[in-house]
C-alpha cells in the first residue's frame, strides 16, 4: 500500500512539474512581449521597466523558470519587497505576492466545494440507488428523466434564474455571500445555500446516472446471484453487496469533480459573485496578469492531481485487486 | 471477416423488429440499415433528432429567416425608434418588449431584436462547436489508434501526454490561454477581430478535448488488436494501413459517433460559458453565452432577456443528449442504460 502511494505521489510531482513548465513556457516564451502582458492594460513605461527587470526577461527562459521554481521553496526578492517561502511569484497588477492572494480566496472556494459535494453526493447516489432498485418502474423513469434534464442545465442560466426566483421574488433564500465559518457557522451555511443547491442540480444528474448504471451492472453479477441464492434478504444484498461493488466508478468521478471544483468553480463563482479562486483567475485574465494566472493554474492542477491520488488510494482500499497491478 | 461487431449485433435486435425482419426481401441488411431500423422505432430519439435538425436548419438559413421576419440582429431598434425603450434602457412593453414586430422582445440597453440575436447566435455556437468537434474527433481518432496499434514506447508516451492533459484545470486554462493565443496574432493594444476569437476558441477547445476520445479509442484498439480477424489479416500479409483502415476503423465507428454526439453539446455549452465569462466571442457578433451574461446583469429588471437564450440552450443540449442516448442504443443495442 505504501509503495503504491509513494509511486503515485512521485508520478504526481512529475506531472505537476511538467504542467508548471508547459504553462510557464506558454505564457512567457510565446507572447512577443510577456512583460507588457504581465504589466496589465494600464501600464506606464516606468512600471513596464520594473516588471521587465523583476521578471528577468533578459535572462534565458529556462533560467527564468528555474528562478520561479526555486522561489516556491526558498522565497524570492522583488523590487516591491520580499516574497516568502511558498512564493508563486508576484502580481504586478495587484501588488501582492500571489500565494497570499490565493490563500485569501481559498476558504470561499473550499466552502463552496464541500457544501455542494455533500448535497450532490447524497442526492445523486440516493436517487441512483432508488432508480436501480425500482428498475423500469415509475420512480426509475422519474429519476432518469430528472437527471437527464439536470445534466442539460447550465449553471450560468439556472444559477441566475434560481437567484431571481428564490432571492429576488420570494426572498426564501439569502443572496449568496461568504461568511467565515469559524466566526458564524449559521451565516456561513445560509449564505452559501443557494450556490450549493444550484451546483447540486447540475452535478446530481451525473451521479444518479452513474450510480444507477453501476448498480444495475452489479446486480447482474454472479456474486449477487449467489448471495440471493443463499437466501439473503433483498435489502442486505442490495445495501451490503451490490452497493459496495458499485461505488468504484462513483469514487472516481467524485475525486475528479472535487479536484475541478477546488481548482476554482469559475463559472459558479462568477454567477453568484463569490470571491474565490475562480473569480481571482477571471480578474487575472481581465487584467492580463500572467504571473497570477500561472499561480492559479498550478494550485488548481495540484488540487486535481491530489484528488486523483486520493481516489486511487480509496480505490485500492475498496478493491484490493487494484494494489496488485 | 472485416466487420464482426455489427454482424454479431444482428442477433440482438429485439423480437419486435425480427417479426418484420423475417419477410423475404430483408435478408441482406447492412449494419447501417439495421441501425436506422432500430433508431426509427425510438420515438424520443426521432423527436430529438427533429429538434436538433431544426436548430441546424435555423442556423444555416438565418439570413432567409431574417429577410422573412423583417429585422436583423445588428440594428439597434430601441435606439433608433423612440417609444420602444424607457429612460433606463428597458423595454416599455411588458415581458421584455414582446410585440408582433419583435417576437421575443428587445435587448435592454442597445435595443436589438432578441429573436434575431438568438437565430444568429445558433450560427456562432454551432459553427464553433462543430469545427471543434470535427477537429477533436479527428485528432483523437488518429492519436488513439496510433497509440493502441503501435503499442510499446509510443503508447507509453502518448498515455503520459494524455494523463498530463487531463490533469490541466481545463476551464481555467481555456480562459487563461485565450489571451496567449491571441497575443500570437495581435499586440495587447489592438482590437481582436471576431474570426480570430473564433479560431482561438476552437483551438483551446480542441487542445483539451482530444485526450478523452484518444484514451477511449486506444483501449478499444488494444482489445481489437488481439482479435482473430486482425491476426488473420496480419498473417495473410495485410499492410498496417489496410489493417487500420479496413479492419480496425469499421469497428470503431460506433464509439467515435457516440463520443462526437456527446462532444458537440459539451462544446456548445463550453463556448457559451467562456462568452459568459467574457473571454469568448466579442460584440457585435450574436452569441448565446454573451446574451446570458447580459441577461445575468439585467435579470432583476428584465428577466425575459435571460429566459430566451437560457431556455433555448437547455432545449438544444437536452435534445442533443437524448439524441446521443438514442444513437448509442441504435448503434450498440448490447449496452444497457
Amino acid at each position: 500500500m505504501y509503495r503504491f502511494l509513494i509511486r503515485r505521489i512521485l508520478g504526481a510531482v512529475v506531472i505537476l512539474l511538467i504542467i508548471s513548465a508547459v504553462t510557464f513556457f506558454l505564457f512567457f516564451a510565446i507572447p512577443r512581449d510577456p512583460a507588457r502582458l504581465a504589466c496589465g492594460k494600464l501600464c506606464t513605461p516606468e512600471s513596464l521597466e520594473i516588471v521587465r527587470h523583476n521578471m528577468g526577461i533578459d535572462e534565458p527562459v529556462f533560467l527564468q523558470y528555474w528562478h520561479w521554481l526555486t522561489a516556491i521553496f526558498t522565497g524570492r526578492d522583488f523590487t516591491y519587497g520580499h516574497c516568502d517561502a511558498p512564493c508563486l511569484g508576484y502580481s504586478f497588477v495587484n501588488q501582492e505576492p500571489i500565494f497570499n492572494a490565493i490563500v485569501d480566496r481559498f476558504p470561499t472556494t473550499l466552502s463552496l466545494t464541500i457544501g455542494a459535494a455533500v448535497v450532490f453526493l447524497f442526492f445523486g447516489v440516493g436517487a441512483g440507488m432508488v432508480a436501480a432498485a425500482r428498475q423500469g418502474r415509475a420512480l426509475d423513469k422519474i429519476a432518469s428523466s430528472a437527471s437527464l434534464l439536470g445534466a442539460s442545465m447550465q449553471i450560468y442560466f439556472v444559477g441566475v434564474l434560481a437567484t431571481w426566483i428564490l432571492v429576488d421574488q420570494t426572498q426564501i433564500l439569502q443572496r449568496p455571500t461568504y461568511h467565515d465559518f469559524t466566526a458564524n457557522p449559521v451565516a456561513w451555511a445560509s449564505g452559501l445555500l443557494l450556490p450549493w443547491l444550484v451546483l447540486s442540480i447540475i452535478f446530481t444528474a451525473n451521479y444518479t446516472r452513474m450510480t444507477r448504471s453501476s448498480m444495475v451492472e452489479q446486480l447482474s453479477e454472479d456474486y449477487v446471484r449467489t448471495a440471493r441464492a443463499k437466501g439473503m434478504s433483498t435489502r442486505t444484498v442490495f445495501l451490503r453487496f451490490a452497493w459496495r461493488g458499485s461505488m468504484g466508478p462513483i469514487v472516481t468521478i467524485f475525486g475528479v469533480d472535487l479536484g475541478v471544483l477546488l481548482g476554482g468553480a469559475i463559472i459558479t463563482e462568477q454567477t453568484f459573485s463569490l470571491h474565490g479562486i475562480g473569480e481571482l483567475s477571471i480578474k487575472a485574465v481581465e487584467n492580463q496578469d500572467l504571473p497570477m494566472l500561472l499561480g492559479v493554474v498550478l494550485v488548481s492542477a495540484t488540487a486535481i492531481v491530489l484528488f486523483n491520488i486520493v481516489v486511487d488510494a480509496v480505490y485500492a482500499f475498496i478493491d484490493p485487486r487494484v494494489r496488485l497491478n | 471477416m472485416t466487420m464482426p461487431v455489427p454482424a454479431a449485433s444482428d442477433t440482438s435486435v429485439d423480437p419486435g423488429a425480427d417479426q418484420k425482419a423475417h419477410t423475404p426481401e430483408t435478408v441482406g441488411r447492412s449494419p447501417g440499415r439495421l441501425m436506422w431500423l432500430r433508431f426509427r422505432r425510438d420515438r424520443v430519439g426521432v423527436i430529438s433528432a427533429v429538434v436538433v435538425i431544426l436548430f441546424f436548419l435555423v442556423g444555416i438559413f438565418a439570413p432567409l429567416i431574417s429577410a422573412a421576419y423583417g429585422n436583423d440582429p445588428y440594428t439597434q431598434y430601441g435606439q433608433e425608434t423612440p417609444g420602444l425603450l424607457n429612460d433606463f434602457g428597458y423595454p416599455i412593453l411588458p415581458n421584455g418588449g414582446i410585440s408582433d414586430q419583435f417576437w421575443f422582445g428587445l435587448e435592454p440597453g442597445l435595443g436589438r431584436d432578441v429573436f434575431m440575436m438568438l437565430v444568429y447566435g445558433i450560427r456562432t455556437s454551432l459553427l464553433i462547436a462543430a469545427a471543434a468537434t470535427l477537429l477533436t474527433a479527428l485528432i483523437g481518432v488518429v492519436v488513439g489508434i496510433t497509440a493502441g496499434y503501435a503499442g510499446g514506447k509510443t503508447d507509453y508516451l502518448i498515455g503520459r501526454i494524455i494523463d498530463i492533459l487531463l490533469s490541466f484545470p481545463s476551464t481555467l486554462f481555456f480562459i487563461a490561454f485565450m489571451p496567449v493565443v491571441e497575443s500570437l496574432f495581435v499586440s495587447p493594444e489592438e482590437e481582436t477581430p471576431t474570426w480570430l476569437r473564433a479560431v482561438s476558441l476552437i483551438t483551446v477547445l480542441t487542445l483539451f478535448g482530444w485526450a478523452t476520445i484518444a484514451r477511449l479509442l486506444r483501449g478499444q484498439v488494444l482489445s481489437l488488436r488481439e482479435r482473430e480477424f486482425v491476426e488473420a489479416a496480419r498473417v495473410s500479409g495485410a499492410s498496417p494501413a489496410r489493417i487500420v483502415f479496413k479492419e480496425l476503423l469499421p469497428n470503431l465507428w460506433t464509439p467515435i459517433i457516440i463520443q462526437s454526439t456527446l462532444l458537440l453539446p459539451a462544446f456548445v455549452t463550453a463556448e457559451a460559458g467562456l462568452s459568459f465569462l467574457g473571454v469568448g466571442i466579442v460584440e457585435p457578433t450574436p452569441d448565446w453565452g454573451r446574451m446570458i451574461q447580459r441577461g445575468a446583469e439585467v435579470y432583476r429588471d428584465d428577466i425575459t432577456f435571460l429566459i430566451f437564450p437560457g431556455v433555448a440552450m437547455v432545449i438544444f443540449v437536452l435534445a442533443f443528449n437524448l439524441l446521443g442516448d438514442s444513437v448509442r442504443d441504435a448503434l450498440d443495442p448490447k449496452t444497457r442504460r
